[in-house]
């Protein structure tokens, strides 16, 4: 098969299309899941601890 | 700098200078007359001193504590130190290149100071030199504190930021003796560029080596951003430089890419510049060290993790907006200007994200002038992604395009986003890091805040005014559709706006220095002992029960 512009137009409109749309799904659902609830708010807050040594 | 390496860590480094000295030999040797053989030079006198250095502290005594137990903390002081000095060198260059757009003589008739020459060196003097010295400066603490952990290496962090200044020389100096790619934002040739390269991928590797030694088990969402700024930053430098020397004796290069390919490699790589260096890193600034200094969590931290994703992925397809009108296809230009307007979505999240942090600790944004740097500059950051997406509508573009409101637009980001959020991060940085108690000067971080206030916005409205001005004036026919101003006449209109620019831009230099005074002396000042550090009990008596005198 020779490749077009044509080709690379008609795959951008719609492979582009539906990855974008399928990663912006599963970014949703990954910010979302519950379980990971518990780790979000731990990080929001850590970072206001003390933190003039490393952790050993 | 030298007292934290050990003995064979101190060899290597003196291998590695050695290493770069024989590079500049050659350089100046294969170069001969050409601008490779001064460029060359000064690789020898740069590597030439760092060793200098290095061998005159070789056998000073080795680190006798357990480097584990602390945080590496000296490169960050380094690359504050430089940023600042780049910041002062960027910045009056900007108000040199200002200053001769309004009188021109001030070139004094000179190759080097001319117009073309000074105007990369101002561009490539802030952003990679300010800019690229504070984000690689916050990343190092950011990265250490939000993972617990001390940075995976001792010798790659100063072989990052002292070859990452190597490169800025190299680009800056070339610039005034003629050299350049002339590709904007990406100017420096391919020698640099190589170099760049080696850099920026220890970079990458440092960083990701201390995040796998992480002892939080979640990666806090600044690092996020600092990892796509440092991950795309080198996607695009090597996209966009591959080149041909015209010899290796030759600093010329000639680019692989053709006709408008080479545009829109180009402006892909010129608009996600703007997205990962002047944006990704400087958020990563902005999501923990306005936390921090706040005293407050972010206010969601959900949000953050959507708009990252938006704007990374968002982001990557906006830069055709730079080429409407051109011989681009049209959908690629319809493709960016859709990407544009959607990526208004996720900059605001960030935006508000910020602001709504700073809801109910409003006090604290009136009486800290450095928690107001930061608050200025998310204001700032949504009104310049506003104006973005604004101006790459086309018909609006073609109005603003060619004029000095691109111009304004990119100072409304360039001073009230990344050089406020930057101010208000080192603010922040410096006493932590220097372990002081605070600024040496309140009372100067307040000046500092109004004169960069002031000067961004005497700068940002006289281009607005000029821009549209401007932009009017060429497109203003006669009754016989004629053009009714010649260039000259829109030229003559400037004129105020021009100085005006000079002296907004003058204000904020003022500021800059300003700042750099305050953090010398706090460096000068003593350090907190580490008995007022301890978590103690307050032995103080509380206000109110204070013993009374014996009747
Ligand atoms: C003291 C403050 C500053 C002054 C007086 C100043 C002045 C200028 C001038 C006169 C130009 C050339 C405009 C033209 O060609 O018509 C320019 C361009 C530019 N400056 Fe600044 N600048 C300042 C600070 C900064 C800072 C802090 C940054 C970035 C962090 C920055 C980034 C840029 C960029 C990216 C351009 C190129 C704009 C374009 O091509 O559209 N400037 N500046
Ligand atoms: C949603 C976000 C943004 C969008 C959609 C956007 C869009 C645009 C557009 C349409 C132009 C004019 C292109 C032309 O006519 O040639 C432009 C220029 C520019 N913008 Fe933005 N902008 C955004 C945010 C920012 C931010 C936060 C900065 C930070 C400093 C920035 C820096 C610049 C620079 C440096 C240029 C000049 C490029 C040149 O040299 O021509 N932009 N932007």
């Amino acid at each position: 098969m020779e490749i077009t512009h044509d080709t690379l137009v008609a795959f951008s409109k719609s492979w582009g299309l539906f990855y974008l749309i399928a990663f912006a799904i599963g970014v949703a659902i990954y910010t979302f899941w519950p379980s990971n609830r518990r780790r979000f708010h731990r990080a929001k807050h850590s970072i206001l601890d003390q933190d003039d040594k490393p952790w050993r | 700098m030298i007292a934290q390496l050990t003995s064979s860590e101190r060899q290597y480094s003196a291998v590695i200078l050695i290493l770069l000295l024989m590079a500049g030999i050659a350089m100046a040797a294969l170069g001969k007359a050409d601008a490779l053989g001064v460029q060359g030079v000064i690789v020898l006198l740069y590597s030439g001193v760092l060793l200098a250095f290095v061998l005159s502290s070789i056998d000073k005594p080795e680190p006798s504590e357990d480097r584990q137990a602390n945080y590496y903390d000296d490169p960050i002081k380094v690359g504050i130190v430089l940023s600042m000095v780049w910041a002062v060198f960027g910045m009056f260059m900007g108000v040199w290149v200002a200053a001769q757009l309004a009188w021109p003589n001030l070139a004094f008739d000179a190759a080097w100071s001319t117009f073309g020459r000074m105007r990369p060196a101002h561009t490539t003097g802030v952003i990679f030199g300010f800019g690229g010295n504070a984000l690689i400066a916050t990343s190092f603490h950011v990265v250490q504190r939000t993972s617990r952990t001390r940075l995976a290496g001792q010798l790659s962090p100063w072989f990052v930021l002292m070859g990452y200044n190597l490169f800025c020389l190299l680009a800056v100096s070339g610039y005034f003796i003629g050299i350049t790619q002339s590709k904007e934002y990406a100017e420096a040739e391919w020698y640099a560029d190589l170099w760049l390269v080696i850099v920026w991928v220890t970079y990458l590797v440092l960083y990701i080596r201390t995040l796998a030694r992480r002892k939080e088990p979640h990666i806090y969402v600044a690092n996020w951003y600092f990892m796509a700024f440092i991950v795309v930053v080198a996607m695009l430098h090597i996209v966009n430089n591959l080149a041909v020397p015209v010899s290796w004796g030759h600093a010329k290069s000639y680019t692989i890419w053709p006709g408008v390919q080479d545009a829109m490699v180009q402006w892909w790589y010129g608009h996600n510049a703007v997205a990962f260096f002047l944006t990704a890193g400087f958020l990563g600034m902005m999501y923990y060290y306005l936390p921090k200094r706040a005293g407050r969590p972010i206010f969601s931290y959900r949000l953050s993790i959507l708009s990252f994703w938006g704007i990374t992925f968002f982001y990557m397809w906006a830069g055709s907006h730079h080429l409407h009108y051109t011989a681009l296809p049209h959908w690629v230009q319809n493709l960016g200007m859709t990407f544009s307007v959607m990526l208004l979505v996720p900059s605001w999240a960030s935006a508000g994200n910020a602001l709504l942090t700073l809801n109910g600790a409003w006090h604290k944004v009136r009486d800290d002038a450095t928690l107001r740097f930061m608050m200025v500059a998310a204001v700032f950051y949504g009104l310049s992604t506003f104006e973005g997406s604004f101006l790459a509508i086309r018909p609006v573009n073609s109005l603003s395009h060619y004029t000095d409101w691109t111009v304004g637009h990119v100072h409304a980001g360039a001073l009230g986003w990344v050089a406020l959020i930057t101010f208000g991060s080192l603010y922040t940085l410096v006493p932590a890091l220097w372990k002081r108690e605070r600024m040496y000067s309140a009372a100067l971080v307040e000046v500092h805040f109004w004169l960069a206030l002031a000067g961004t916005l005497i700068y940002v409205f006289a281009m607005w005014n000029s821009g549209i001005i401007q932009g009017l004036m060429w497109r203003t026919y006669t009754e016989d559709n004629a053009l009714a101003y010649s260039f000259v006449d829109s030229l003559l209109a400037m004129y105020p706006y021009y100085i005006a620019r000079a002296f907004g831009g003058l204000l904020f230099l003022l500021g800059t220095i300003v700042g750099c005074y305050n953090i010398w002396m706090t460096v000068r000042m003593a350090p907190v002992t580490a008995q007022d550090h301890a978590d103690l009990p307050d032995r103080r008596a509380a206000p109110g029960i204070a013993p009374s005198p014996a009747e």
